[in-house]
């Protein structure tokens, strides 16, 4: 597939800082459809920052750098236009709003990504039946979906709502931000198994964890080491294993050495 | 987000435009402008009315010349100059009309942009709609299958002349002219609003609704509106209500009376939409209203729900006596201020009779530099045993212009009463509004979305046809008080 081979995401140089404080420090980093991307870290490596950055969150400046999704300008796009365009961000916390059902959550947001596209709303029965299908294939309580979003929900059926929103959005772009924290074994497998179930050739996935084990169940093609603000070590899957091994001290040594 | 930038982004907005907003050009008969017992007896006479509810306005009005507007409001409240206001203005050539044929079609038309349809063909299905103009009644729909099953539904002008008893009994009885500096103002100038008459036994077999337009300038309107449900009978009362957008601000004093008799039940719904005045706070309707029900026979139940988004100022307390044992009243609110809007708003739940139960839920949500006020009284009698009240009361607050506050008075004088008291305030986060925009919801949906979540118990309480429009309301009004 040709598609296959164009690059989705296009990171360059990319500075970021918030209220002063600089976070990135000129990172690089490309995406291609069906590719799946770890990046990892140590705290305060950036990742978070990574994620806020590429959704849009007004808090973050971006200083330098550029960003293309798709052949467009990722930065110049307001968070709800990037969100049109493919980009979907599994929140690390989840938020809480009350009173608004997942439901018509979801209907909003999928009808107002269809007349951004120039789509009519989508029909209330073909809506349905997509919810049904979407919830079996995360292995999604039915009872989550009528209830306030988020509101009083475990930190599991958080996380697996996210993947549950992902799934209906189907995005082109997925990236999850430390989705695995505050997880136990259990809901950590059914969310891994929910975003396997969503790899396909199309779609691109960028995997934030400061832990290996996540990626025992998404196994990821590329793994990426971020610290201070840059992407300092890239390799396979492999790479995933030697950190759980040797933790994050000798990528700083090298880095230190290197600089 | 930063505060320099949420406030930009607070400044870009508050552009809202009212779409309730035009006037209707028509030829107007009018009383001269300003307030005398000249003025009083030219409303009645133009009423045709008996000379006993002339004597009567009389007394209200001698008796307001006594009296001084309240000053104990949570607002500033500019001096009105009550012989500036018009206190009827009325559509020329009809008085009251047989048949749709004969209204003007301007005023249809009128009726038709506000979504308010009179014809035959386009009426809401299971609504029946009482359609008042300024001062008068325009037109009633359903009347004639609503009289078959013995419910009566008219302008009150009409059952004076039609139901004389009926009304000369109960006017009166729940909100005296005597209550209030703007009660007593609407007694005696009161120039129409809505009679409904519920039989014994009988369930009101459509929801019936009061439309009121102020259209005329420097006109006030003051209608009245009297409910009477007898016993084991039922009826759901919804009213609307729009005018168009002035500099200077009018004057609604309105008077609604409910009397519930035994078992019972009078659900009475508002979804008020005056004209909020611009953005600096320039016009603007005065809402200013007394609502009162009496839960006169035991089992009875009342039940309010508001859904408060325009007016400058909108000050009432929709209120329940719960004279009747094992008796309900019910209050659920919903109060929007934006710009420089302003709501003192909340109920009052009087416990007289045994084993009585209240229940109150009130959201208010302010943004811009606006300020919201609940203020809400529970008051249990000395011989009221085991009274139960409930009162829930949130406020969210968008931006960080707006203020919300809250007056709740408790006065319990039998001590085997339960009251609750829950209260919170919220901020709109940016958080959800950002995760929201994450998932491809703009800012303004995602306001919306919020609002109508945290509004969802009081919204669930209104008819169905209702409270589709009250949530496109909500989000209307609040159209731009984020970016």
């Amino acid at each position: 597939m040709v598609h296959k081979q164009e690059k989705m995401l296009s990171i360059k140089n990319l500075k970021a800082e918030i209220e002063g404080k600089k976070i990135l420090n000129g990172l690089n980093l490309e995406v291609k459809a069906g590719e799946v991307h770890a990046i990892m870290g140590p705290n305060g490596a950036g990742k978070s920052t990574l994620s806020a950055v590429l959704a849009g969150r007004a808090d973050y400046e971006v200083t330098e750098g550029t960003v293309e999704f798709e052949g467009k300008d990722l930065l110049e796009l307001s968070p709800e236009d990037r969100a049109r365009e493919g980009v979907f961000l599994a929140f690390q916390y989840p938020i809480e709003i009350p009173g608004v059902s997942n439901t018509n959550f979801l209907k909003t947001a999928i009808n107002e990504k269809r007349k951004y596209q120039g789509l009519e709303p989508m029909e209330a029965t073909d809506f349905l039946k997509m919810m049904r299908e979407k919830m079996a294939m995360v292995e999604m309580d039915k009872s989550l979906t009528s209830r306030s979003l988020n509101e009083g929900f475990s930190g599991g059926e958080k996380k697996r709502n996210e993947i549950f929103q992902m799934a209906m959005l189907e995005p082109k772009l997925g990236i999850l931000d430390e989705t695995d924290s505050g997880l136990d074994i259990d809901a950590l497998r059914l969310v891994s198994e929910g975003v396997n179930k969503l790899r396909n050739k199309e779609r691109a996935f960028i995997v934030i964890t400061h832990y290996q084990r996540l990626l025992d169940y998404i196994v990821p093609d590329f793994v990426h080491v971020l610290y201070k603000g840059r992407i300092v070590k890239s390799g396979d899957a492999s790479l995933a294993k030697e950190l759980e091994e040797k933790g994050y001290d000798w990528i700083k040594q090298e880095v230190e050495a290197n600089s | 987000m930063s505060e320099t930038q949420e406030v930009d982004i607070i400044d870009q907005v508050v552009s809202q435009e009212y779409k309730y907003g035009f006037s209707t050009d028509i030829e107007m008969e009018t009383a001269p402008m300003g307030l005398s017992e000249d003025i009083v007896r030219f409303i009645s006479s133009k009423k045709n009315e008996p000379e006993w509810m002339l004597e009567w306005r009389l007394k209200a009005y001698r008796y307001w010349l006594t009296l001084e507007e309240p000053n104990w409001q949570n607002f500033n409240l500019k001096p009105i100059n009550y012989q500036d206001i018009i206190y009827y203005a009325a559509p020329k050539e009809k008085i009251k009309l047989d048949s749709l044929d004969q209204v003007d079609p301007e005023l249809l038309k009128t009726f038709e942009k506000l979504g308010i349809s009179l014809s035959e063909q386009k009426r809401l299905t299971g609504v029946a709609v009482d359609a008042v103009f300024d001062s008068v009644s325009i037109a009633t729909t359903f009347k004639d299958q609503l009289y078959e099953k013995g419910v009566i539904f008219c302008a009150i002008s009409e059952a004076l002349h039609e139901h004389p008893e009926l009304v000369k009994k109960h006017i009166g009885s729940v909100v005296p002219y005597t209550d209030n500096y703007f009660s007593a103002l609407n007694a005696a100038v009161f120039s129409d609003g809505s009679f409904v008459y519920i039989p014994k036994g009988v369930r009101c077999p459509m929801e019936l609704s009061t439309y009121f337009r102020i259209n005329a300038e420097n006109t006030g309107q003051f209608e009245r509106t009297l409910i009477i449900a007898d016993d084991n009978s039922y009826v759901s009362y919804l009213e609307g209500c729009t005018a168009p957008m002035r500099d200077e601000n009018q004057l609604h004093a309105a008077v609604v009376e409910l009397i519930a008799m035994e078992k019972a039940e009078i659900k009475y719904s508002t979804v008020q939409n005056w004209y909020p005045g611009d953005k600096d706070g320039k016009g603007g309707i005065y809402n200013f209203v007394t609502k009162r029900g009496s839960c006169e026979g035991a089992h009875s139940k009342i039940s309010w729900t508001q859904v408060e988004t325009g007016s400058a100022i909108t000050w009432k307390y929709p209120s329940c006596i719960l004279k009747g044992d094992y008796s309900t009243g019910e209050f659920f609110s919903v109060a929007v201020t934006n710009n420089m809007q302003v709501a003192d708003t909340g109920t009052k739940m009087i416990h007289i009779g045994k084993n009585t139960k209240s229940r109150i839920v009130s959201k208010g949500i302010s943004a811009g530099k606006s300020h919201n006020t609940y203020r809400g009284l529970v008051k249990v009698n000395k011989k009221a045993e085991n009274a139960r009240n409930h009162t829930q009361c949130d406020s969210m607050l968008i931006g960080n212009r707006s203020g919300a506050h809250t007056f709740p008075y408790l006065e319990i004088s039998n001590n085997t009463a339960t009251v609750e008291h829950e209260a919170s305030t919220s901020k709109i986060g940016e958080d959800q509004i950002f995760y929201c925009n994450q998932r491809g919801i703009g800012t303004e949906e995602a306001i919306g979305l919020i609002v109508n979540g945290f509004c969802k118990e009081v919204l669930n309480q209104l008819p169905m046809e209702f409270a589709v429009e009250a949530q496109k309301l909500l989000a209307v009004s609040l159209e731009g008080s984020v970016g």
